[in-house]
């Protein structure tokens, strides 16, 4: 479904603060794989997202797409192929539009946008009960601007336009980090269902271990631009949070734990 | 008070027709994200292209649209200087802005004003008629023509091309995992913004009976006057988008109504300038201003708590 083969990319490259973000990485994705992903700050979880995203282009390597080379595609192009959820709130969707404005602008993802109206009445049935099995309420505010809602409205909101088209793979960046734990545990339960339902091919960049554990069939865990750790099946299944401590200090060859992946 | 009445009719019929420029400073200003001061300049192209075609015998609605197309033309440069040459929007109109002088002066037979008498031509405005209860009177065929593009404003920003830009304005990452290309939207903005304001420039000129090569100075400041004015005073007020084009063009009524009490009061044309200057500023910081006492009061509430 999704291939990355030896990318790399270095930021500011040529000067003293050249940074080298990934390292000849190279990652398989088959199909209806969940992964979650873990690692330390600047470990590169967010830089590899972000490359298979296109949000920049790769220094070297490619990325291949259900059989597309995508190397060389802009985001807008990449996005009929990939639905993303940001970790900030307020990124993945329109303030000053009002609900179904925004869903509306999910479902034509991939399309050409011309003249036609941009809200058809049909749609608007369809998204109240999109956003029924939300079970926030939002079905009876579809004329409500988002720039009302609560972050975590808003994040919800942004996991169902993500996969209103369904996408060929599902970014979730850190996508429950700005929220409170109660919210933060319901979008994650959301996210399990549409990600079981739809049978997505998805990549979830998350900073608690407990998280990467319970979720998904498969944990990579990422250093220094690198997968350093790869578990999936009935091994990651037994998984516990002393065990990936433990590959965690003997991955990047240090003893120092790194507290927001213990606290989380 | 009997002279500002005398004098209302000017500064409505005024302040309207400046209305449709405050709607493609609206476009850009406050759909798009863009401070686009390519307007100064493309103002003034639309009055030259408008007056040398009406001078030259060609049917003022034709010179009309021809402004139109001109203005688009102008918008469109700024547009790709932003877009493909990664030149920052506010540059890249003032770039525009300045080249356009020299355009606008040769399109203009190499003078800095051109008249077209209402006399000799069949114009569409003039302010001679604008006390005259009749059909010539110009506030009519203004008001048309600022119902007509209302309408299409409110029809374009709810299509699917419109709602795309409506996105790339408000969120730029949003847009583009949506798969939209926001550099095309930038282009199609500045374009729309920068027609219907060279389609204001050649009614004004109309109306004037003249064209300035400098007509469209500060005139960027006008169009965010009424938009500004236009949000502010009316405020209260529930309204759907529609509602907001129509107040973005009352607010340019309200400028210019401003405007002629302050000359009313014996301040002289020469002024006008600084005028709206002030004008804009305490307009601007009055959202701000009035902010800061809430948060004062709100704080004080809570002390007193």
């Amino acid at each position: 479904m999704l291939e990355l083969k030896n990318i790399s990319k270095t930021f500011n490259k040529g000067t003293v603060n050249a940074k080298t973000a990934l390292d000849n990485l190279s990652l398989t994705l088959n199909d209806g794989d969940f992964v979650t992903v873990i690692g330390g700050n600047g470990a590169g979880k967010s830089t590899m997202l972000n490359a298979i995203a296109g949000v920049f282009r790769v220094d070297e390597g490619s990325i291949i797409a259900d059989g597309n080379d995508i190397t060389y595609l802009p985001d807008y192009k990449r996005a009929s192929i990939l639905g993303r959820v940001f970790q900030d709130p307020m990124m993945g969707t329109n303030p000053n539009m009002m609900i179904e404005e925004n869903m509306a602008l999910a479902m034509r993802r991939g399309q050409r946008r011309g003249l036609k109206w941009g809200i058809t009445q049909k749609e608007r049935e369809f998204y109240h009960e999109q956003l029924k099995l939300l079970k926030l309420g939002l079905e009876d505010r579809l004329t409500t601007k988002v720039g009302l809602l609560s972050g975590g409205q808003r994040q919800a909101l942004t996991l169902l336009m993500a996969t209103l088209k369904k996408p060929k793979v599902l970014l979730l960046d850190e996508h429950t980090a700005a929220l409170d734990p109660k919210t933060a545990e319901k979008v994650l339960d959301m996210s399990d269902r549409v990600v079981e339902e739809n049978h997505l091919t998805t990549l979830m960049v998350t900073h608690n271990m407990k998280d990467a554990i319970a979720h998904g069939n498969r944990l990579i865990m990422m250093d220094a631009g690198h997968i350093v750790v790869d578990i999936s099946g009935e091994d990651k299944k037994k998984l516990t949070v002393p065990d990936l401590m433990a590959l965690f200090s003997k991955a990047s060859g240090s003893t120092e734990a790194n507290d927001k992946m213990l606290l989380g | 008070m009997g002279s500002l009445i005398n004098a209302l009719p000017g500064a409505v019929s005024q302040g309207l027709v400046w209305g449709i420029m405050a709607l493609g400073v609206y476009v850009t200003y406050r759909i798009l994200d863009v401070a686009d001061l390519t307007v100064d300049g493309s103002l003034a192209t639309g009055g030259a292209v408008c007056v040398m075609m009406i001078r030259a015998g060609v049917n003022p609605w034709v010179a009309l649209f021809a402004a139109l197309v001109a203005g688009g033309v102008a918008g469109l440069v700024t547009a790709l200087l932003h877009t493909k040459c990664g030149i920052p929007a506010i540059l890249a109109g003032i770039l525009t802005q300045l080249a356009l002088y020299s355009v606008n002066l040769r399109i203009m037979g190499g003078k800095s004003n051109q008249p077209v008498s209402v006399d000799k031509y069949n114009l569409i405005v003039s302010q001679r008629y604008v006390r005259e209860f009749s059909l010539s009177n110009p506030i009519i065929p203004i008001i048309l023509v600022l119902a007509a593009i209302i309408g299409i404003l409110y029809w374009f920003f709810g299509t699917e091309k419109g709602c795309s830009i409506r996105a790339t304005g408000a969120n730029k990452s949003m847009a583009r995992a949506q798969g939209i290309n926001p550099d095309n939207d930038i282009i199609l903005g500045l374009v729309l913004s920068n027609a219907l304001v060279a389609l204001s420039g050649a009614l004004i000129a109309q109306y004037q009976g003249a064209v300035d090569v400098n007509m469209g100075r500060g005139a960027i400041v006008i169009g965010l006057a009424a938009v500004i004015i236009g949000e502010v005073v009316f405020k209260k007020i529930k309204h759907n988008f529609a509602g907001t084009l129509t107040f973005v063009t009352l607010g340019a009524v309200v400028y210019y109504i401003v405007i002629q009490i302050t000359l009313l009061l014996g301040l002289n044309t020469n002024d006008l300038k600084l005028i709206t200057a002030v004008i804009v500023g305490l307009f601007l910081a009055l959202p701000y201003w009035k902010g800061k006492v809430s948060d004062r009061r709100s704080r004080k509430g809570a002390k007193n708590a």
